[in-house]
């Protein structure tokens, strides 16, 4: 509310002179989104365009003027890329949905329930958030390496579900919810498994939203985890899958095929962004740490 | 409140924090504690699991590997250039976006496209923009013989050049974040205070220097704080530049030594990757405390 009114007084006090800075700012804006765009249009351009096209080009064209979808059936069909999207489906949503329920029922035993050792456990929980991956990850690696798990789907997702910030976002939303709604519940003889589902989780929705929207963009970008426990193509994620693409695909340096599977790749976090702007902004803004 | 029964109430508590307890233990506090167990056994062998000696030769080691140095030094140019500049640039966008009315909210979702990219994927994007083939020398030196200049392979070529492009690449990728937290430390400044100071006729630049500034410094910091972190550990988008084989290329960073200690063409050594990653983290961790210490003095004066 309080925004819209001000930028009403902005938009007001500039309308006299909306002239010199006025084009200065969007001429600055307009340039930076044309650094932001650029990249996107030269990969969806470039898979347009014919193999031979493009290696004939050697001052590259802005444009093309015989389009061809071969490039995208080449990149189904040389190489497995519709195995690495599969792969990347199964990882990313296996491994949002073992972490939802792991943090719900954590959040919920710190958010509502009383317990020997609770803020002991929390503070131990609050300290792991200040520990990097890259720590953690030689030994992980080890472990799974000695399980023999690696090239497996319990290899990559395992160490991948633990996410201590999320936890505490979803703790913090659960106290927000009145403690009367829970001793209600308690006198009708409601179970705190049952009061879990039908009363906080449907409050919490926003948050746990947010939350899986973060860890499904994390999981489709992960790269490190899944390059050091497979090697078998059969187990690549899309981020190793390009890497592989890159290195020993197509062959001959068919860059048009390698940029239409680089938008197959983009595509899916782009269309899921578009739909949920708000809320993906939000939750990064809230908990977001790339950068 | 007690429950009824509090061994009872107990058991309970602990039985819904067991699964996030056993991911905790199993994959954060063992593994934190192991690293620092390898990183002081010396000549460990990772197929035999065994060791013969405990010191702190696995650190003189790293810190003695030219390749590790080029990883040091590559990384704080990284850090060096990217977060005062991305910051700088990401401040001067948001104030843009902020004093603009038509278009914002388009700009913003355009602004924040490359946080929901695969590195990877766009990372090849960059790498065809910018290298310089037998067919063609890329759309960047095409620009850059238009203007007049000289064109130079930006992937193979020299070290400035490989450097600069990874510092461009770097900033696109860590802007959204900025933008979208200074944007939203922007609108939370009360509009009282720029009505006060436009009755007192303060000109528009002495507004931002003397409000705005100070009202997001907080905001700043803790930019520049998660900037450094970031930075530090780049890897994912210097792979996607170069390939894997980064210290061919001569452009690894500390993360990417780690890793290739421990897997790959060079790997095997875990004891010698646990001995970087802690030296990693200790460099991070102090330039953290740095970072807080002068934002306290700054608020403190």
């Amino acid at each position: 509310m309080k925004n819209e009114a001000r930028e009403q007084k902005i938009k007001c006090s500039n309308k006299g002179h909306m002239t010199v800075s006025g084009v200065m700012i969007y001429t600055f804006l307009g340039f930076w989104a044309l650094i932001v765009l650029f990249p996107f249009y030269w990969m969806i351009l470039t898979s347009l365009k014919s193999y031979s096209a493009y290696n004939g080009e050697y001052i590259p064209k802005l444009y093309t003027l015989s389009p061809t979808l071969q490039n995208y059936a080449d990149a189904f069909t040389a190489v497995p890329l519709g195995r690495y999207l599969l792969n990347t489906l199964v990882f990313t949503v296996l491994t949002t949905l073992i972490m939802l329920a792991v943090i719900v029922l954590a959040a919920f035993a710190f958010a509502r329930l009383e317990f020997r050792g609770k803020n002991a456990a929390f503070v131990l929980f609050l300290s792991m958030m200040m520990i990097p991956n890259e720590l953690v990850v030689i030994t992980n690696f080890i472990t799974i390496t000695n399980l023999d798990l690696r090239n497996t789907f319990a290899g990559l997702i395992l160490p991948s579900v633990t996410s201590v910030f999320y936890l505490y976002l979803l703790k913090e939303n659960f106290e927000q919810i009145p403690d009367n709604l829970y001793y209600a519940a308690k006198v009708d003889g409601t179970s705190d498994l049952r009061y879990l589902f039908r009363v906080m989780i449907p409050i919490a929705k926003p948050t746990l939203v947010t939350v899986t929207i973060l860890k499904v963009i994390e999981c489709w970008n992960s790269y490190v985890w899944p390059r050091l426990i497979t090697d078998d193509a059969d187990y690549f994620l899309v981020s190793n899958g390009i890497q592989e693409i890159r290195e020993n695909g197509f062959g001959r340096e068919n860059i048009p095929a390698m940029m239409a599977a680089v938008v197959v790749i983009s595509v899916p976090l782009i269309v899921l962004f578009l739909i949920f702007r708000d809320k993906v902004m939000e939750g990064v803004s809230r908990g977001g740490t790339k950068g | 409140m007690m429950d009824r029964n509090s061994i009872k109430g107990s058991l309970k508590g602990w039985l819904y924090l067991l699964p996030a307890l056993l991911f905790l233990g199993v994959f954060m506090v063992y593994p934190l504690i192991d690293v620092f167990v390898y990183s002081f056994e010396e000549g460990y062998n990772s197929a035999s699991q065994t060791y013969f000696g405990v010191g702190t030769y696995n650190y003189a080691y790293v810190l003695r590997d030219p390749y590790f140095l080029q990883a040091v030094k590559n990384t704080f140019l990284l850090v060096v250039i990217t977060v005062p500049l991305s910051t700088g640039i990401a401040l001067l966008i948001s104030v843009g976006l902020h004093s603009i009315g038509p278009l914002r909210r388009f700009l913003q979702t355009v602004y924040f496209l490359p946080y929901v990219t695969n590195t990877l994927a766009v990372g090849m994007v960059f790498m065809i923009l910018f290298k310089k083939t037998p067919y063609s020398d890329g759309f960047i030196n095409l620009l850059i013989t238009w203007f007049g200049g000289k064109s130079v392979d930006f992937i193979d070529g020299p070290y400035w050049a490989k450097m600069s492009v990874l510092c461009l690449y770097t900033i696109w990728v860590v802007m959204p974040f900025k933008i979208l937290i200074l944007t939203s430390a922007l609108a939370s400044v009360d509009p009282v205070y720029y009505r006060a100071a436009r009755v007192d006729g303060t000109s528009k630049f002495r507004m931002f220097v003397k409000i705005t500034l100070p009202m997001i410094s907080p905001m700043i910091f803790y930019l520049v704080i998660t900037g450094f972190i970031g930075a530090f550990k780049a890897y994912s988008d210097v792979v996607a530049l170069f390939g894997t084989n980064l210290n061919a290329a001569g452009m690894n960073t500390i993360v990417g030594y780690v890793y290739d200690m421990l897997y790959g063409d060079s790997g095997g050594y875990p004891s010698y990757a646990s001995a970087a990653a802690i030296i990693l983290f200790a460099i991070v961790f102090t330039i953290t405390c740095i970072n807080l210490l002068a934002s306290e003095q700054k608020t403190r004066r």
